[in-house]
Order: C-alpha cells, then sequence, then structure tokens
C-alpha cells in the first residue's frame, strides 16, 4: 500500500470551489427561503478566498447556481469595473468556467452590492444581493434571540416606532438605505443597503432575488412576483431620493439613481450609478446603435 | 367569630376580572397558593402585604407575563373567553396590548428610556394595527394630557425626566387604548412624597372619570387607602383577609393586618 | 310606617390578635327605623355610639346578629351583604356623614361635592350647579367653590363635608357628630337639610355631642349604656 494508492489524483479544485455538501446546503436553504418569503434561514457559511463582509454571503449564492452556461454580472454600488466587483467577476468566471458580461439584459445571475440595476429584469434572471446585516429588528432588539421571536410573532410595533422616532426628531423618515420592508404581508427584511431609490423595484418584480449575509450565516429571498412593500405611514409616504431630474454629467442620462461627485467649487457633479446604463447611454448617443432596455423607472418617477 | 358573607344579591354583573384557585412555584418557594380574586367593573382591588408575599407574582399573571401551574383567568369582555392562561403567545400579546395596561414600579420595565415619551405611548397603538401618523400623534398627546404630563416635554425621552413624570409616561401607555383593566404594582413606591401625593391624585381622577376597572399592588397601606374599593391582604403567597377598604382599615380580623394596620397608624 | 331598617340582636365586638384580648362594643342591640324618622344614639362614652353607626354602615363586621336594610332591591341583611353589593349600596342608599372631610389635593370644593352626584350618573353641568347651590346653603362664599379645600379651615372644611355628604337623597343616612366645629349659620343650615331630607323619607340615626342642635328632630331615643331599656319615648330625654 502506497499513498498513491489511498489517494485521487490531485485535482484544481471542485467546480464553482465550493464542495458537493455546501452546495447542497445552500440549494436547500434558498427553496426554504424562497418558500417563506424574507424570512432569514440560517445556514453553514462556508470559508471562500475573500474576507468576511466582502461579499462572501453572495458570493456562495452564486457559486452554488452557476452552471457553465450562466451568464454572470457582478456589480458594486452599480459599477461593474470596481475593484471588488471585478474580482469577485473573475472569480466565479476562474472557478465555474462561467461565460461573463456587463450588459444586465444578457446576465442570467446578477450579483450586486447596494444597487438594483435601472433596466427591468425578467423571470429568467436572478439577483443575489450581498448582504452585511441581515436583522431588521437588530436596531431595535439588539438580542438576537427575542428578535426571532419578535418575527414569529409578527410583532413589529418596534419597527414602526423607530420610523415614528425619526419622524420627531427630524420632520421625515431618516432612514436612507435598507429600508425596513415587509415581504409578502408577513415578514419584515431588510433589503440589503440599497437605496429606497431600488426598494419598489423588488415590489411584484418578476425575477427571483435571493440575499444573502456570509459573516451573519442567514439567507432569505423575496420569490418572483411578491409583495415588497416599505414600512410606511399611511399618513406620510414612501419618498425615494430625489434624483429624478438629475442628469449625469458622462452621459447625459437623466432620471436614475445618481453618484455624487464633490467639485473644487463645492458644488456637485453627478453621474449615474448604474455604470452600465451610462456606458449604453454614451453609445447609443454616438451612433453605436440602441443597446438600452426597459428601466424600471420613466422619466424620473416610478409608474405605479 | 365574624359572619360569612353571603353571594351578591344586588349587584348582578359578573366580576371583569377573576383569577380562580392560581398556584405557583419557582423551585422550593411556593410563591403563590390557591389565591382567588375578582374585581367588578369599575372597582379598585387594592393588593397590600410585605415583599414575598406573592401580591406582585399575582399581578404579573393577571398581565399573562407569568403562567401559573394551576388555576384560570378570565376576563368578562367582548371577544374575550375561555381560561386565559391558555392563550398562546400571540393571542395573549395582543390580549395585554389592547385590553390590560399595566405601571411598573420600576420604569426601565414599562417604557424605552431613549426613545421619545410620546413614541412610548405610541407604540401600544402601533403594536394594535394603528398605522396614521397623525393619529398616532394625536393619542399619545391625549394620552399623556390625561395622565397630567406637561405637553411641552412630549418627545423629550424618559431618561431625561423625573421619577413621577416617568410614571405619567407609563400611565399615558397604559390607558392610551383604553384598557379595560389598569393594573399598578407599586405604582408610586420610590418617589417622593409629594410626588406621590400628585400621582395618585391622577391615578384616583382617571379611575374616575373613566370608571377603568383597577388592580393596584403596594405594600404603601396609604396607596391602597386612597385609592382602592376593595382590599386583599396577603401574606406568604396566601390570602389572609379580603374586605371593603374601610372595614380592612377599620376593622382588620386576621393577626397579620391588624399588625399590619397598627403597625402603620 | 314603612321600616328602612331592623336590627335584631346586633353584637359587635373587637379581638386585639397582639393581646390576645376580646374587647366587647355592645351586644344584643334591637331596633328599628322607619322611613322619615330620625333616631338618636344616647349612651355614655364608649357606650358603643359610633361603634354602632360603623357596624351599620359595614366599616366593623358584626360577631353576630342581623342588618336588615329594606333596599330598592329587596331586603338584605347588611350584616352578611357581599361587599360589592354593600359597596353599591353606600354610592346609592345609604350615606354617613362624620365631622372629618377627606379632601384631596387638587379637587376643588364643587368637583368634592358633586362627586357622588357624578358617580350616581349625573351629567357633569348640572352635578356641578347643584353642588354649588349646596355650598351656598351651607355658607360656603362663591369664591372659595373653586378653590381646594386641602387649604380651608376645619370649619369650612366640615361645610363643605355636609354639603357632600347630604347632597343626595338617601334612603339611610348615618350621622356621626356632624355638628362638631360647625357655627350657628352652617348649623341652621345642616338642620334645615336634615328636616328636608327627613321630609322626603330618608331614614335617620345619630350621634351628637350636643342633641339640642338637632332636637326638633328627633323621634326617638335608643340609649346603649349597658342595662338601659333599649327604647325610651322622645319626652324622657333629659336635655
Amino acid at each position: 500500500m502506497s499513498l498513491s494508492t489511498l489517494t485521487k489524483p490531485w485535482e484544481a479544485m471542485s467546480y464553482g470551489f465550493l464542495d458537493g455538501s455546501a452546495k447542497r446546503e445552500l440549494r436547500r436553504k434558498m427553496l426554504k427561503s424562497v418558500a417563506v418569503p424574507g424570512c432569514q434561514m440560517p445556514y453553514a457559511s462556508r470559508e471562500v478566498p475573500m474576507a468576511r463582509g466582502w461579499g462572501t454571503g453572495g458570493l456562495q449564492v452564486s457559486l452554488t447556481l452557476v452552471n457553465p452556461q450562466t451568464r454572470v454580472k457582478v456589480i458594486d454600488q452599480g459599477a461593474d469595473d470596481s475593484v471588488n466587483a471585478a474580482s469577485i467577476r473573475r472569480f466565479i468566471a476562474r472557478v465555474a468556467g462561467t461565460p461573463t458580461t456587463m450588459d444586465t439584459l444578457e446576465a442570467d445571475l446578477i450579483q450586486s452590492r447596494h444597487r438594483i440595476p435601472e433596466e427591468v429584469l425578467r423571470d429568467d434572471q436572478v439577483l443575489v444581493l450581498q448582504v452585511p446585516n441581515p436583522e431588521p429588528l437588530r436596531p431595535v432588539q439588539p438580542n438576537m434571540s427575542i428578535a426571532r421571536q419578535m418575527h414569529a410573532d409578527a410583532d413589529y410595533g418596534r419597527m414602526w416606532l423607530q420610523l415614528y422616532e425619526q419622524i420627531v426628531r427630524s420632520g421625515r423618515v431618516m432612514q436612507g438605505a435598507s429600508y425596513p420592508s415587509l415581504v409578502h404581508g408577513r415578514h419584515v427584511m431588510t433589503p440589503s443597503p440599497i437605496p429606497r431609490w431600488d426598494v419598489p423595484k423588488l415590489h411584484m418584480a418578476k425575477h427571483l432575488t435571493i440575499l444573502s449575509a456570509g459573516r451573519e450565516k442567514r439567507i432569505f429571498a423575496v420569490p418572483p412576483y411578491t409583495r415588497v412593500e416599505p414600512l410606511v405611514f399611511s399618513d406620510v409616504p414612501y419618498k425615494v431620493e430625489d434624483h429624478g431630474n438629475l442628469t449625469c454629467t458622462r452621459s447625459g442620462t437623466t432620471g436614475f439613481f445618481m453618484n455624487e461627485i464633490p467639485q473644487d467649487d463645492s458644488s456637485s457633479a453627478f453621474e449615474v450609478s448604474d455604470s452600465e446604463w451610462g456606458v449604453k447611454t454614451i453609445r447609443a448617443r454616438e451612433g453605436e446603435g440602441e443597446s438600452r432596455g426597459e428601466t424600471w423607472y420613466k422619466d424620473g418617477e416610478m409608474p405605479q | 367569630m365574624t359572619l360569612t358573607l353571603d353571594a351578591p344579591r344586588i349587584v348582578e354583573t359578573r366580576p371583569l376580572l377573576e383569577v380562580k384557585a392560581v398556584s405557583k412555584s419557582y423551585g422550593p418557594v411556593q410563591a403563590v397558593r390557591n389565591v382567588s380574586a375578582h374585581a367588578y367593573p369599575g372597582e379598585v382591588l387594592g393588593i397590600v402585604g410585605e415583599s414575598g408575599s406573592g401580591k406582585s407574582t399575582l399581578l404579573r399573571m393577571m398581565n399573562l407575563e407569568e403562567i401559573p401551574e394551576t388555576g384560570s383567568y378570565t376576563l368578562d369582555l367582548p371577544d374575550v373567553s375561555g381560561n386565559l392562561f391558555e392563550l398562546d403567545r400571540f393571542a395573549r400579546r395582543m390580549l395585554c396590548a389592547t385590553k390590560i395596561g399595566i405601571v411598573y414600579q420600576n420604569p426601565h420595565l414599562g417604557l424605552l428610556m431613549k426613545h421619545s415619551s410620546s413614541g412610548n405611548v405610541a407604540e401600544r397603538l402601533l403594536v394594535a394595527g394603528e398605522r396614521s401618523f397623525a393619529t398616532l400623534r394625536q393619542a399619545a398627546t391625549e394620552a399623556l394630557d390625561a395622565s397630567e404630563f406637561p405637553l411641552d416635554r412630549l418627545d423629550a425621552p424618559p431618561i431625561e425626566l423625573s421619577g413621577g413624570m416617568q410614571q405619567r409616561v407609563q400611565l399615558a401607555k397604559a390607558i392610551a387604548l383604553e384598557p379595560a383593566l389598569l393594573l399598578l404594582d407599586e405604582p408610586t413606591t420610590g418617589l417622593d412624597v409629594s410626588v406621590q401625593a400628585l400621582v395618585l391624585d391622577t391615578l384616583k381622577r382617571l379611575q374616575q372619570d373613566r370608571q377603568i376597572t383597577m388592580v393596584i399592588v403596594s405594600h404603601d397601606l396609604g396607596v391602597i387607602r386612597t385609592l382602592a374599593d376593595r382590599v386583599m391582604v396577603m401574606r406568604r403567597g396566601e390570602v389572609v383577609e379580603t374586605g371593603l377598604a374601610d372595614q380592612i382599615f377599620q376593622d382588620p380580623q386576621h393577626p397579620y393586618t391588624q399588625q399590619l394596620v397598627h403597625a402603620k397608624l | 310606617m314603612t321600616q328602612v331598617l331592623e336590627i335584631d340582636r346586633l353584637t359587635k365586638g373587637f379581638s386585639l390578635h397582639h393581646l390576645e384580648k376580646d374587647i366587647a362594643a355592645f351586644e344584643d342591640i334591637s331596633f328599628s327605623v322607619a322611613a322619615g324618622e330620625f333616631v338618636l344614639l344616647k349612651g355614655a362614652n364608649g357606650a358603643g355610639k359610633s361603634t354602632l353607626l360603623r357596624t351599620l354602615y359595614r366599616s366593623y363586621l358584626p360577631l353576630s346578629g342581623e342588618i336588615r336594610f329594606h333596599s330598592s332591591h329587596g331586603m338584605i341583611d347588611l350584616a352578611r351583604a357581599a361587599d360589592v353589593d354593600v359597596a353599591h349600596l353606600r354610592r346609592t342608599e345609604i350615606g354617613f356623614v362624620t365631622q372629618f372631610l377627606t379632601a384631596r389635593p387638587r379637587v376643588s370644593a364643587e368637583a368634592i361635592v358633586a362627586e357622588p352626584l357624578r358617580l350616581a350618573g349625573w351629567e357633569h353641568e348640572a352635578a356641578l350647579k347643584t353642588a354649588r347651590k349646596a355650598l351656598e346653603t351651607f355658607g360656603v362664599k362663591p369664591d372659595l367653590w373653586a378653590a381646594y379645600p386641602t387649604t380651608f379651615s376645619g370649619g369650612e372644611q366640615q361645610k363643605v363635608n355636609l354639603a357632600r355628604a347630604l347632597i343626595l337623597p338617601q334612603k339611610l343616612l348615618m350621622l356621626d357628630e356632624p355638628t362638631a366645629s360647625l357655627d350657628a349659620n352652617a348649623r341652621r343650615a345642616l338642620v334645615a337639610r336634615l328636616q328636608e331630607l327627613k321630609d322626603q323619607g330618608t331614614a335617620m340615626i345619630g350621634v351628637f355631642h350636643h342633641p339640642d342642635d338637632v332636637i326638633h328632630l328627633i323621634d326617638r331615643v335608643v340609649d346603649l349604656t349597658p342595662d338601659a331599656a333599649p327604647q325610651e319615648d322622645r319626652d324622657d330625654v333629659a336635655l
């Protein structure tokens, strides 16, 4: 008996980096989370060659869902070309042999940090959102055991109280990103730190959204055609960021979520946050043909 | 020996609250032993006894915070039926939020100390499903006003308020949904005597204006004497005597009650 | 005459447990009171006059005997009536007048006087109006009506107390030395009001230090001094 008879020949790694049992667990937890929309499912978040907090939750979901034909798009704050997005995209392609794209319309799977693309997603697309803190009750209930019981009881009075307090103290709801939202009329979830602008895109969306927190080991989902309603008082309407009439200084597009670029003269310039939308707009302007799809917002307004 | 009293003959309404034969022990300590209590609509029931007599445990049972090993609890209200100790957690929470108000001795138990006072009151309505900001604001203001809380401090967090004011916020929170039953656990203990008198006065006034059924627990006979119509004396987990408040104070029967009343006077 | 109250072999004593001592107050008292009748309780100090009043009011629990009260709900034995029934009767049919006012901070004189009416279901404004009239009758100056009696002198407090205790016509009224510390005018007002209630059919049992205050009201005297004849005629009272 020798070492070579006891071991298999060396292979590069499992397909998609994660071993079979890890992927099986993730698949099961994803199914569970689709079955109970907005409810957080615990999972054994595995080690990936990336630090916790950099999108490990989203990455594990992406690695589990891809096959060699899945076209993958990765964005970070709307940009395909940031270091983090590029690294994750390259890693998935390398361990799973997937084709990649920057075009929202072409992608089968989109992993994103803090944004939902401006173009409408279809029912054959999956959006994977990276979540730093999956527990919307954490600000009002630091004890996670009690928080879970509150979810079980749909005891969300404290969440509303938080909004009440913001209006009392500041005259308006101060919650910017991670706006707590009621999913399917039952569970309150944090939609990950996407801006208020993006939350209505989740409501009755055609696509499946999976939200995964690697450090906190929680996964939850918004299945297609599911109600996602931001918590609002009946007499204080939900307001998205006031970006509807801003124009991108680089592409000239108007009516989308913008990044604010402070200028030397203390004024601000704006650039469209969805970088690929900006690229497509510039291409169209320069006569390279129209490649832009339908958008959620029309003329800076979300149609009801 | 005194006479045994008859069952009520003139008053035909059923008691609003009825606790029957409850017992509860913590390990080897029997906190409450086979205790029964009732309160008629609009009546103020006072429960006196030294610490460890089981009076607070009994009150917590009435607030469904504590479930006894044996015994039953009923409230004679529309949409409320059966032994309330058997309710599931969800039904229990809704019942407590809408039908029962409580004021604790320690405001930390009843209040979010860093939220606004009005928010503390509004939370009750939020739990019950109110979703209009204007309605919440108005209801909170009205409840605080009824508790004689200064309205210019509406949004001050309880942590910045005096003890008496904190009790008023608790009281406002307790009455915000116009509960059928108000439970008071040593509501004025630890307050300055002058502040104590004012809080008691507010309670008395509320009771008369709204005819709320109250159960008040205190070791302070003065508090009980000021508020209660009927008094129940507890000792070591058991009821030793019940009677009309003036009778308990003027003609106590049980040796323990006599000792308690004479110690006070 | 319609009987309002029949007291039958009523006995009261106190057991002081810490002294291991039983103290007798009165024994085997029997008498009855009819509607519109005024009975004066007489007896030496310690004969149990006040104790009897309090026992009838059920502030004290009797040891034995019966207190048959003919309420509007039928006959009920106050010695054995349930607490809740006694409380109900005190609100509606049985009054007790003492010489002490239990004033509460920040409650105006007129509100205190109006309280029994409010508890009996009167409308707020009507109750206040009647209360003010009662205060006027007893000689409380109008500028004091809205003030808090906690700061009043003893005499003024007593006027408020009487106005409150006598505002609601009741079937049975117990009077425990209500004339103490009253000035002549207020005493006159009190006697007038008692006469009014008596004419309306209120049965009264009273203890007075100076019975000559109410001499014209007295129909009968009951002497509680042990071994005294249980009933005497009004003419026999040595005044």
